[in-house]
């Protein structure tokens, strides 16, 4: 037997005897466990999940165990993945700190940096936000005001950030800030980090059109950060934020890939029925197979490229993913509207509605649709 | 399953790609179109396949062949594609290949195997019955008589008919047990037997196909193929083989065509710049790029399952070639929109591609009908 196929049999049974039985069970946007100082845990499983999978490194299993990883090489955590998609297990924590800050720390941050913030982030216990888009920066986001005065040993930081996703629930920001207004505009941006309780951090919750506040207006009114804050140069902060946007893209390009709620067949198999095997709408039908072949085959896709990068390290394709698997999203939810039919419209009882709501920020998100098309267009079709 | 090509798979693609753009491609297409005497291949460039030892690929070793996997022979069909490469290949190499290596009857796999490794015989393959793909409608029929049966039917849009030594016929038999509705089977016919009309069509990408008539055609039983499993499965199998491969034809054609028209996005100029500057034609581009990179995983995905003999082939089969077809039609409708007025002439290549993008997305099931086949067989 391999290595790898041992390794399969041993993550399978661990798993077996680890992950509670409720917390295989489908979930809705309420029951995601994001961690933090002010979680509160909505069950005994859901924090005996996040401590035996994170005292294992496994909630951020390819860092290295030093830092709350497990230092699994990419294919054991493929396995480790497709192990759980099989049992059908929730995500033990989710967030902007493992997906997004966690990996920009490793590759461009100081050791101070990785031993202070990354065990605490695989651990679940520090949740983090972003402060990248302004009120006049969004998809210009290297157009952004947001100053940072240097005095030696600390920044002094003035401005607003907007759409701060959980900004009032969130522990720490990572944020782009400008230290420099001498230079082009993408050469004088630092990315820093501070913690939400600091003096002259204010968040105002804005209300969203599915009813929930998940976003937020940021003040930043003199806001002091420690010098040794900075991940990466000062000054250099716009290649780690472009790093980190990948990453950013990467996880939103998963998006409706969760193992864990009902397929939207079965929603139409039920809420439709079958009449000798066929379903009974012939055009849901048909928006349905080309919805499930887009989906397949974006799927597909996403594991080829992943396949590609570790063989070859080429791989240009995160905004492609981004946009296809965004706008698949919002495809999948106009057809749940369709197949639940005027039930979805009911405010408090059917959660399609909010979540078809919601599903309209995917391609805005993360860098716009056509902001990702720019990007393909350019960078990877040379078209000036 | 692995998605990303292995050495000796990369290797083919290369191959491939390097004697199919000398030895193929548009130009070569329009002398074929312009040739009176046209067969609907290239008779020359089917020469050099064999010497390649293109159609041995499939074939078992121990009937001379190199036993190659699908993938592998799939590279080579997305390179047809990209250089519309006129011959029997699919039909003979990779059909009648696929056919024979899963029958049981030894005899006919040690009689035409080798001679297909070899190049030295051409098959067809008769199914269609309706000028819409539909399988389940075989009225073509084999009835006993005097210890022996005589086949009676019509086929239609019988790829290489024209050109063929020996058709595989599927036709209607009745069933061995009594009482039940007939079954199908498979049956070989030499093309020069008695009872066998063959009309010829040109088609619009400048192949052809035959109408073939079958009257009182007659057939001993060892005419008659046998497999270890049903006759319908096989079919079925042998359709989702033969759309997997038009996938990655299809694949082939729509990476061509898009190559084409963002060389032209770089070259023409309106308006005192590149038309790639315009952001409207920068978007549909790289729409296009992501459809066609979505293309290529599904196209690889099939023939990986192909090689592994997946459970859920017939419905990969259908998924890969719904998704193609609609990638290749974009891909060709977009690539003459914007070429402009230049895109509309017989001198341009772009043409070339639409033409045969259509033809490969009708042949056995169009989109249309794989959305159906592919929804059917997920259980719905
Ligand atoms: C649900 C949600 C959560 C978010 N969470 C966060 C967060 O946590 N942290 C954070 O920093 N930001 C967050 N954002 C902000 C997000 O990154 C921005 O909204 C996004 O980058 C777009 O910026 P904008 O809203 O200013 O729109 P604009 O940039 O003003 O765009 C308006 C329209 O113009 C189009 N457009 C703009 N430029 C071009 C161009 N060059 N070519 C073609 N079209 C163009 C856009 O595509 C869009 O359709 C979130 C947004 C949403 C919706």
């Amino acid at each position: 037997m391999t290595n790898l196929s041992l390794f399969r049999e041993s993550t399978r049974s661990w798993l077996a005897d680890n992950c509670p039985k409720s917390m295989r069970e489908p979930m809705l946007e309420k029951d995601i466990c994001r961690g933090g100082r002010n979680h509160i845990f909505q069950s005994n499983d859901q924090k005996i999940w996040l401590d035996r999978m994170a005292s294992k490194g496994w909630t951020a299993p390819t860092w290295p165990i030093e830092f709350g990883g497990a230092g699994l090489c990419k294919e054991q955590a493929k396995v480790l993945r497709e192990e759980l998609i099989a049992i059908e297990a929730r995500p033990p924590v989710s967030g902007m700190g493992i997906s997004m800050i966690g990996p920009a720390i490793l590759e461009f941050g100081s050791e101070t940096l990785k031993k202070q913030h990354l065990p605490a982030m695989a651990r679940g216990e520090i949740r983090w936000c972003q402060g990248y888009s302004e009120p006049n920066s969004g998809s210009d986001l290297a157009g952004l005001q947001t100053k940072a005065e240097n005095f030696g040993d600390h920044l002094i930081v003035n401005g607003q950030k907007v759409w701060t996703s959980y900004g009032d629930d969130a522990d720490w920001m990572f944020c782009l800030v400008r230290t420099n207004t001498d230079v082009g505009k993408h050469s004088g941006i630092s990315l820093v980090l501070f913690d939400m309780e600091t003096k002259g951090v204010t968040t105002r919750p804005i209300q969203l059109i599915s009813g929930t506040s998940q976003f937020c207006e940021t003040y930043l009114d003199d806001v002091r950060v420690e010098i040794d804050q900075i991940v990466g140069e000062i000054d250099a902060g716009w290649t780690v934020a472009k790093y980190l946007l990948t990453h950013e893209r990467e996880a939103l390009g998963k998006m409706g890939s969760s193992p864990v709620e009902r397929s939207i067949k079965e929603q139409a198999i039920t809420c439709l029925d079958l009449t000798n095997g066929r379903l009974n709408d012939e055009v849901i039908r048909k928006e349905l197979i080309d919805w499930e072949i887009d989906y397949f085959c974006h799927q597909l896709t996403s594991e080829r490229v992943n396949a590609e990068i570790a063989s070859s390290g080429v791989g240009n394709t995160s905004a492609m993913l981004k946009y296809y698997g965004t706008e698949l999203n919002k495809r999948k939810y106009e057809l749940l509207i369709s197949i639940h039919g005027s039930e979805s419209m009911h405010w408090e009882d059917n959660p399609v509605s909010r979540q078809w709501l919601r599903s309209k920020g995917n391609s805005i998100e993360g860098g716009t649709s056509e902001i990702q098309l720019n990007i393909i267009a350019k960078r990877i079709l040379g078209l000036g | 399953m692995n998605l990303v090509l292995n050495e000796e798979e990369t290797m083919i693609k290369d191959a491939a790609n390097d004697f199919l753009f000398e030895n193929a491609g548009p130009d070569h297409l329009r002398n074929l179109r312009d040739d009176p005497d046209s067969k609907g291949f290239s008779v020359s460039l089917w020469g050099q396949m064999i010497d390649l030892g293109w159609p041995s690929l499939l074939v078992p070793e121990e009937f001379g062949g190199l036993d190659f996997s699908n993938v592998g022979m799939g590279q080579i069909m997305q390179q047809v594609g990209c250089h519309l490469a006129t011959s029997p290949l699919l039909i003979t190499g990779i059909l009648g290949v696929t056919l024979l290596k899963n029958s049981s009857s030894n005899h006919w796999k040690a009689k035409i195997l080798p001679l297909i490794a070899q190049g030295k015989t051409k098959m067809a393959i008769a199914i269609d019955e309706t000028s819409r793909h539909d399988p389940q409608v075989i009225q073509t029929k084999l009835t006993p008589k005097a210890g022996e049966y005589v086949l009676n039917g019509t086929k239609l849009n019988v790829v290489d008919g024209q050109v063929a030594d020996s058709f595989i016929v599927i036709a209607k038999i009745p069933s061995e047990k009594p009482k039940e509705t007939d079954d199908i089977c498979f049956v070989i016919v030499d093309s020069n037997q008695q009872g066998i009309s063959v009309k010829n069509n040109l088609l619009i990408d400048s192949r052809k196909t035959s109408s073939l008539i079958f009257s009182d055609v007659k057939v001993t039983d060892k005419q008659i193929l046998k497999f270890n499993e049903s006759s319908e499965s096989i079919l079925q199998k042998l359709l989702s083989t033969a759309n997997i491969y038009l996938s990655a034809e299809l694949l082939g054609i729509a990476e061509k065509a898009f190559e084409l028209t963002m060389q032209y996005l770089k070259t023409r100029s309106q308006f005192g710049v590149k038309i790639g500057s315009f952001q409207a034609l920068q978007h549909r581009s790289a729409n296009l790029w992501a459809e066609i990179e979505l293309g290529k995983s599904i196209v690889l995905k099939a023939l990986r399952s192909l090689d592994e003999m997946d459970q859920d082939i017939n419905k990969i089969a259908s998924m890969a070639k719904a998704k193609t077809s609609k990638i290749a039609e974009n891909a060709t409708n977009e690539g003459i929109q914007m070429h402009g007025g230049i895109g509309m002439t017989d001198e341009f290549y772009i043409g070339f591609y639409l033409k045969r993008a259509k033809v490969s997305q009708l042949l056995f099931g169009d989109w249309k009908y794989h959305l159906d086949r592919a929804a059917y067989l997920s259980g719905y």
